[in-house]
């Protein structure tokens, strides 16, 4: 497979090293993707990483990319006018139609948040199929959350809990101060909710636990693992998390798949 | 308001349940209903730890001062949980300020009054102890985790 | 596909096949000998074999040695598979260049050499059919895919394993098994020096048409018989494989991890020369202007520190994390990735460990101690 290419058609500066990109391909239709799928993001001359979608809009793909390493950092370079490579959808999806009757909680920490995005747009576009919605936020502190604009969009809405801790923060900040379990404890719970939990991996084993702890079943809670990729399509071997090809078995898990997977070192 | 509405009071937070009525009726009489305003500041650091309260409604953020940066706030406190552990064990000192965020209603406890009661009956003292513990196992292990700075650290995707 | 009897060639027969092969436009790849080894060549005629040769193989051991007889596949396997042939280890994907609307990918043709394979023994030919479900379902490797479905397989019956072999352990030899063109097995005796022949595919009854043969008789076959039952008996290692999923899944934190970690260097040999393994690696390198760039896949390693990632570190950092992805990867997981176990007993891994590490023997060590303290007897 090689990259198709993709027109960069506007620029958002989330956070100091994190930037949202919207996508317009230079021919033809943008691809779809499910929410929780990812693609292979190339820069020309440098190389490509895997980036979840974190948001689709007017027939465009949008990516949140943090500066990591050589090839993110080109990518977060890119300005509107400059062509990007695309490969892809990739991967599982978080199976948010699937989902349709339970009450939903999305649990982001971090850039983890920027792969449920799509997963919070599909629930609005299609609110009345859902239960109750709960959406918890953590981030290191109030001005490195990400999506600020969405994230007011969503807490003025009646239709959806929207609650958000950071780590830390100073005076201007009247919210939560704590970890993101924190919040786990102040949301409504049943046997058929399904959550939706990205960040890195030990606040998401945690975050997992706690909800498990409330009465969430295993199978009702699913997790976006990473690893690095270099082909996408299982056969560069790399991404192997146990018996599973994180790049075409997940990226989404169900936790009762995985958790003894989580507990073993080195795996 | 009288010990029995404190007891009234008492029997609703979860912190208390399963602790037996007497008990309750016990501790009930170092309590007292509080009401702080928006902004106000419970308690301030290295003031004499001399209450244990219990928030019934509203906002509390632990903050630490900082000449260059301000207040730092290290957590908030909402409703039904703890605010202050220090009464418990000498130099009894505030280690932070508390901060109400909004207008915050509370139970709160006289800290020499209920020290004297958990010695008074060291099985009620145990209980309460075990109680508190897991507070601040609770409050220690998310201060761990967020030590770990995990957002800052790439590792998502 | 048609069954054809078996027949018989004369010894001198070969250099027709090989001619006849090369004729039809492949490039007949074979044994021939090389710096003291037996490795997969082009090769033009019989006198590119090693006739006359044999190998001795022991963990970390391998040596040649002169037959008494001019036997042409009186040996095992040496360091090259055909692994090499169906997944180079250097391929390019793609090129582009750079343009005003950002980039343009020149795909490129997908020529591939036509291959023969001669000698193909019965567990390189299970590894052939362990690497087509890596690549190619469900997504099928361009590369790949074309030179397997051009390759012709001669396959040849073992008459001497080595010291290393255990290819009834793992079900895949020495008998080779469907999936060939043509079967060879040698039989020299004191009726002379000949090759049963059965037919696996039209295209290989179409090439013994060009072959001077005649019918195998009731000797001839039970002579082809007796060469594999004698090989069978002459295993060199035997792994037990009925419960080594469950084995190797309930036992990641086995204290033997830490043993070999202690003995294994993380060279990487074991997953060079294995048939099996398939880990790449993708890199986009341009030239000095900086407009056109090719992407190239290469061979990889499990081995290797940065192999698994996450976030810019490294996830198996320890000799024991990655000796135990290997071998769980090669036994147990590849099972429930792809069907069937990643090992075809082939002893390769075991031969050209400079430490001479054993799979087998690591298997063993697992099972028979217990990972509790109370059953860490001597097992012997």
């Amino acid at each position: 497979m090689v990259p198709s290419r993709y027109r960069v058609t506007s620029r958002h500066r989330e956070t100091p090293d994190t930037i949202t990109l919207a996508l317009e391909p230079v021919e033809g239709e943008a691809l779809s993707f499910e929410p929780g799928q990812f693609d292979m993001l190339y820069v020309f001359g440098v190389g490509e990483v895997p980036i979840s979608f974190s948001g689709a809009r007017d027939g465009q793909i949008e990516h949140t990319v943090r500066s990591v390493g050589a090839v993110s950092r080109a990518i977060s370079a890119a300005r509107p006018g400059d062509v990007l490579g695309v490969r892809g959808p990739f991967g599982t999806g978080w199976g948010v139609e699937g989902a349709e009757g339970a009450d939903i909680v999305v649990a982001g920490g971090g850039i983890g948040l920027a792969p449920l995005r799509p997963v919070i747009q599909r629930i609005i576009e299609r609110r009345d199929r859902y239960g109750r919605v709960s959406i918890l936020v953590g981030a290191r502190s109030p001005e490195l959350l990400l999506f600020r604009e969405d994230l007011a969009g969503w807490r003025s809405r009646f239709d959806m809990d929207v609650s958000i801790t950071v780590d830390t923060a100073g005076v201007d900040w009247r919210g939560n101060v704590g970890l993101i379990t924190e919040l786990v404890a102040e949301t409504g719970l049943g046997p058929t909710t399904v959550a939706f939990i990205c960040g890195p991996e030990i606040m998401m084993r945690f975050v997992a636990s706690a909800l498990l702890d409330r009465g969430v079943e295993p199978g009702h809670v699913r997790l976006s693992m990473e690893r690095n990729m270099k082909c996408a399509i299982g056969h560069c071997g790399h991404c192997q998390f146990g018996a599973t090809f994180v790049c075409k078995d997940g990226p989404v898990y169900s936790y009762d798949r995985i958790a003894p997977l989580l507990a073993i070192r080195e795996v | 308001m009288t010990t029995a509405g404190i007891y009234d009071l008492l029997r609703e937070l979860p912190f208390f349940s399963n602790l037996g009525e007497s008990a309750l009726r016990f501790i009930a009489g170092c309590g007292q209903n509080v009401h702080f305003a928006a902004d106000e500041y419970i308690f301030r650091e290295n003031q004499p730890a001399d209450a244990f309260h219990i928030v019934r409604a509203g906002h509390v953020a632990l903050e630490i001062a900082s000449p260059d940066r301000g207040s730092l706030m290290v957590q908030t406190v909402g409703e039904g949980e703890v605010l202050g552990v220090s009464w418990l064990f000498p130099p009894y000192r505030w280690q932070f300020d508390a901060h109400a965020l909004e207008p915050t209603r509370a139970i709160s406890f006289d800290a020499t009054c209920l020290r004297a009661k958990c010695d008074e009956d060291p099985a009620l003292g145990y209980e309460l102890m075990q109680r508190l513990a897991e507070t601040m196992s609770r409050r220690l292990r998310s201060a761990r985790i967020r030590m770990l700075d995990l957002y800052s650290h790439a590792g998502t995707s | 596909m048609p069954v054809e009897q078996s027949t018989v060639i004369d010894r001198s027969e070969l250099d027709v096949l090989i001619a006849t092969l090369r004729d039809r436009g492949y490039t007949v790849v074979g044994p021939t000998i090389r710096e003291e080894a037996i490795v997969y060549d082009e090769v033009t005629g019989v006198t590119d074999l090693p006739e006359g040769w044999t190998d001795e193989q022991d963990g970390g051991t391998y040596k040649l040695r002169r037959r008494d007889d001019r036997a042409l596949f009186g040996y095992a396997v040496g360091p090259h598979s055909w692994k090499q042939f169906l997944f180079p280890p250097h391929t390019l994907l793609m090129r582009a260049r750079r343009t005003e609307e950002g980039f343009e990918v020149d795909p490129g043709e997908n020529d591939q050499p036509t291959y023969a394979f001669l000698g193909v023994r019965g567990c390189d030919l299970a590894a052939i059919q362990v690497q087509d479900r890596v690549f190619m379902e469900p997504h099928a490797d361009p590369t790949y895919s074309v030179r397997r479905t051009s390759a012709f397989i001669v396959a040849l019956n073992c008459s001497t394993p080595s010291g290393t072999c255990f290819c009834v352990s793992m079900g895949t030899g020495p008998k080779a098994g469907p999936g060939y063109d043509l079967a060879l097995t040698e039989l020299l005796d004191e009726d002379g020096h000949r090759f049963l022949v059965e037919v696996g595919s039209d295209r290989g009854a179409e090439v013994m048409d060009a072959l001077t043969h005649h019918a195998a008789g009731p000797a001839e076959e039970a002579a082809a018989q007796a060469v594999v039952e004698r090989a069978a008996a002459a295993m060199g290692r035997e792994m037990r494989t009925d419960d080594i999923k469950e084995l190797l899944y309930a036992n990641y934190e086995h204290p033997r991890w830490d043993d070999v970690a202690a003995r294994c260097l993380t060279c990487a040999n074991c997953t060079l020369v294995c048939p099996t393994c398939f880990c790449s690696s993708v890199e986009d390198t341009s030239d000095l202007t900086g407009d056109t760039t090719e992407r190239w896949r290469s061979w990889d390693s499990c081995f290797t520190l940065d192999f698994s990632e996450l976030g810019g570190s490294n996830v198996r950092t320890t000799n024991r994390g990655r000796y135990r992805q290997w071998m769980t990867h090669k036994l147990a997981t590849w099972i429930d990735q792809f069907g069937t176990s990643g090992c075809v007993g082939c002893g390769r891994c075991i031969t050209w460990c400079p430490v001479g590490i054993d799979i087998t023997e690591e298997v063993r060590a697992i099972r028979d101690q217990g990972s509790d303290a109370a059953s860490q007897e001597d097992p012997s």
